[in-house]
């Protein structure tokens, strides 16, 4: 176990502490003191510099700007191997990067003993066992060491990371989502191993989405915003204050126009995502442009890949133009007139080295087929057409996509559906990684473009949510719980809606069962 | 779909020179080549000896683009060697044993092609084995399934068989036409079917709705599925092709040798391989396209040619063959990386 005799004072202060790469501020002014013993959480949207931040800490990045002290010695840490030597040990979130397959648990639990550089030539497979029921012993963990790793679940995958992050005998451990993959008693198992810790003198930066665990666990929260801590709240935490800090208050009024409501294109019914969501309903109308929100991990992103084909939902019926919807493959789905552009643009949309043309065309290519041949000359020509109708910014259309920003790839996508005579449009959050200007200039040309078909936008990002929605649908646990017409509609209404505590007298809380929506 | 020259007219004299290196430096050295040749050996020159040079190279440039159909998919086809083989030793089997006619033996060889490569396409599109390992295993497979008819033993015409006869069939005359005939008294009908082959897969590949898909699906296979592509039908249909065209491969080789040779087959593989790496360097292509293989084929057997003419040791020519595979890599890789 960690040595217990750290005093309880700071033993790590950043001091305007930023980090920039190619030119970005990712971090900017961060001021914090880390105390040994304390839990302190670290909330914030995507992008905010979470990572970015626990990466300095972990001796990923170096920072480029501030100071960052440990025991009152001003450093930087060029490597996780000096941070660790230090104190500073990083678990990451996926599983998958924290364990090595083929190898028992044993030799996971002494990975960094057998990687590290001046770590012994010869394996003695009697001694590492040895030392690993030491270490497991050390933290009362039962494993079966000479098991291979694969045999354990997820649950367990997760403690033998964590035991190898504490047997370097950390003083401070970052822990990066570490529930995301167990389940209720899981997460009450490493909780207790969290609260022993901190008896034991070890800081711990955690960082979760799921705010019940913060609450649980945290003395302290901290809120970071567009590369800046923001505020700070003290236990017992204030759930909708941390989401609505997270979130920022940067709303404009944006003019929508109410649209003509036309006829319902999709129709769920009794609709449940997984066995553990609740069922529900839906309506999506042509013309109407339904932003779909929710908290990371609520299950927006699983609706929108069940709409499309690419996976199956666990109950209920799906009607699209009233006959019944189960499509089975992307094919299907675009063949139906179904579109989604993924909200990983490099995985979902890009093909490395395909020019703006072939990126934007690749789902249509058959409209551009004579005999078998592709008409180039048509080709060029419709995508000119869409890169001047959508304002794309590029220096021509033989321009690799990977070479444009953000918010121009993004419009090469919206111009790559929009080639289509689309019955329902999902794009999955397509403001993702597009700067403030790009992002209303997209907003607009969705909406221009919504005539004739139904649109589903998923944005995490309530004031993005707001900027460009007819109809608010809020999502949590992979239901569909709370609408939210627009009009009227204000930030701090689908910030308790998404924090999962509606007020009271909300007309719009979900019933017991379905849930019309 | 290649890509124009990246370096604007506003880049530093250095980059520009970079840009054009990476654009033609192969295409500049095959002309260095034949020029060096040519002044050494005036005999290179010599039409017959260029067709020479083709026909030399024609069955592994069909084999090569069927390599380079594969990697457009982003697989690897390594067992088109052993179907050219198969292909080779059945078309002898099938006109020197059976004395079926050389339709049938050409029916029969791209049919055992066709099979070959839909288990290849089964192995990695239903059992998901990684596209390297399958092929080598059937590239395992189908040499030993080769040997098998004739008992491992060379087929030619009036060989005993086992049963003590005279095998019954001969190779047809315009069969071995194929391999033999020269058009105009010049032109070998190989390099035809050879050139006839690169300009199909150029026009598949670049001017087609399953080309394009097939670059797609080799650049980023998920991003081509939520396209609509149908992945795996592609994914077959490439190593359909592949295995057709070295069907077609292991046939002209059938003409030109006259027998069912059962070492024939042997090295093809690696040629073909090494012809449509050094394509990718050819016009900064960086992927395979069918000009560029038919360019590293041409450019590996130039040099090959030439070298020989110049008394050039024969065991030297492996040497040769991988110092420009890897200097083409060199210009593919690591060249172009360090453009912006």
């Amino acid at each position: 176990m960690p040595s217990c005799s750290a005093p309880a004072t700071t033993f790590i202060r950043l001091r305007g502490l930023g980090k920039s790469f190619a030119g970005t501020r990712v971090l900017e002014g961060i001021d914090l003191e880390i105390r040994p013993g304390e839990v302190l959480a670290l909330l914030g949207a995507n992008g905010a510099g979470k990572s970015t931040l626990v990466k300095v800490l972990a001796g990923s990045h170096r920072h480029d700007a501030g100071e960052l002290s440990i025991d009152g010695r001003s450093l930087h840490l060029e490597s996780p191997q000096q941070a660790r030597r230090m104190g500073l040990v990083a678990v990451h979130q996926q599983v998958e990067q924290g364990v090595v397959r083929g190898l028992s648990v044993a030799e996971n639990l002494l990975l960094d003993e057998l990687c590290a550089p001046r770590g012994a030539t010869f394996f003695s497979p009697r001694a590492a066992l040895r030392r690993a029921a030491e270490i497991a012993a050390g933290l009362d963990l039962r494993l079966p060491l000479q098991a291979s790793i694969e045999s354990l679940g997820a649950a367990e995958q997760q403690l033998v990371i964590l035991a190898r992050a504490l047997a370097l005998k950390p003083r401070l451990l970052i822990l990066d989502e570490p529930t995301a993959a167990l389940s209720t008693p899981e997460a009450e198992r490493l909780f207790g191993l969290i609260e022993r810790l901190r008896e034991a003198g070890v800081a711990i930066l955690y960082i979760s989405h799921r705010l019940s665990d913060l609450q649980r666990l945290a003395d302290r929260a901290l809120v970071l915003r567009d590369g800046r801590l923001v505020t700070a709240f003290e236990a017992p935490l204030d759930l909708s204050a941390a989401v609505d800090a997270m979130l920022g208050s940067r709303l404009e009024e944006v003019a929508l126009q109410a649209p003509e409501s036309g006829e319902v294109v999709l129709a769920l019914r009794a609709w449940r995502l997984h066995s553990r969501s609740v069922a529900f309903d839906l309506d999506l109308r042509a013309g109407e442009v339904v932003a779909l929100t929710g908290l990371l991990g609520a299950g927006k992103s699983a609706i929108g890949e069940t709409l499309f084909g690419l996976r199956r939902q666990h109950a209920g019926d799906m009607f699209l133009d009233g006959r019944p919807w189960a499509p089975r493959s992307p094919k299907q789905a675009i063949d139906a007139g179904v579109f989604l552009a993924g909200e990983d643009r490099a995985r979902c949309s890009r093909v490395p080295g395909f020019s703006l043309r072939a990126s934007m065309t690749l789902p249509f290519l058959q409209r551009f087929s004579r005999w078998g041949l592709l008409d180039l000359a048509v080709e060029r020509e419709v995508v000119q057409a869409q890169v001047q109708a959508l304002g794309i910014k590029a220096p021509g259309i033989e321009q690799p996509l990977e070479l444009l920003s953000g918010g121009n790839q993004q419009k090469v996508i919206l111009g790559r559906w929009l080639l289509g005579t689309g019955r329902l449009l999902i794009l999955d959050e397509p403001f993702q990684g597009v700067d403030v200007r790009a992002r209303r200039d997209i907003g607009r040309r969705i909406r221009e473009s919504a005539a004739g078909r139904a649109t589903l936008v998923i944005c995490s990002d309530p004031d993005e949510a707001l900027e460009i929605a007819d109809r608010l649908l809020v999502v949590r646990g992979g239901a569909v719980v709370a609408e939210l017409p627009r009009p009227g509609l204000l930030r701090a209404d689908i910030i308790a809606h998404l924090a999962g505590t509606p007020p009271p007298a909300s007309l719009h809380s979900p019933r017991q069962g379905a849930v019309r929506v | 779909m290649s890509r124009p020259a990246a370096a604007s007219a506003t880049a530093k004299p250095a980059a520009r020179l970079l840009d054009f290196l990476i654009h033609y430096a192969l295409l500049l050295l095959l002309a260095l080549l034949v020029f060096v040749f040519a002044l050494l050996e005036p005999a290179f020159l010599r039409l017959g000896n260029l067709f020479l040079i083709l026909q030399s190279v024609s069955i592994v440039a069909l084999l090569a683009l069927g390599v380079t159909l594969s990697m457009a998919v982003g697989g690897l086809d390594l067992s088109i060697g052993a179907v050219a083989a198969l292909s080779l030793m059945s078309a002898s089997y099938v006109m020197v044993v059976l004395d079926w006619g050389g339709l049938a033996a050409i029916a029969v060889s791209l049919a055992l092609g066709t099979l070959v490569g839909l288990f290849n396409g089964w192995l990695i599109v239903r059992l998901r084995v990684p596209d390297i390992l399958a092929t080598l295993g059937s590239m395992f497979l189908v040499l030993g399934l080769q040997l098998i008819p004739s008992g491992g033993r060379s087929i030619a015409v009036g060989m005993i068989l086992a049963n003590g006869d005279e095998a019954p069939g001969a190779f047809a005359g315009w069969f071995l036409a194929l391999g033999r005939a020269q058009l105009w008294g010049r032109v070998p009908l190989a390099v035809l079917v050879m050139l006839g082959c690169a300009l199909l897969v150029w026009l598949f590949l670049e001017r087609t709705r399953p080309g394009r898909l097939f670059y797609a699906i080799g650049g980023n296979e998920q991003a081509a599925r939520l396209a609509g592509a149908a992945v795996e039908r592609y994914k077959l249909l490439a190593y359909v092709l592949s295995a057709l065209l070295a069907s077609l491969g292991g046939l002209l080789l059938a003409a030109r040798l006259g027998r069912g040779d059962v070492s024939s087959g042997n090295g093809l593989v690696l040629d073909a391989l090494g012809a449509a790496l050094i394509g990718f360097a050819v016009l900064g292509a960086r992927k395979p396209n069918a000009f560029g293989t038919l360019v590293g084929a041409v450019l590996v057997a130039t040099l090959l040619n030439g070298l020989t003419m110049l008394n050039a040791p024969y065991y030297a020519q492996d040497f040769v063959k991988g110092a420009v595979l890897v200097a083409a890599l060199m210009f593919t890789f690591g060249l172009a990386q360090r453009m912006p």
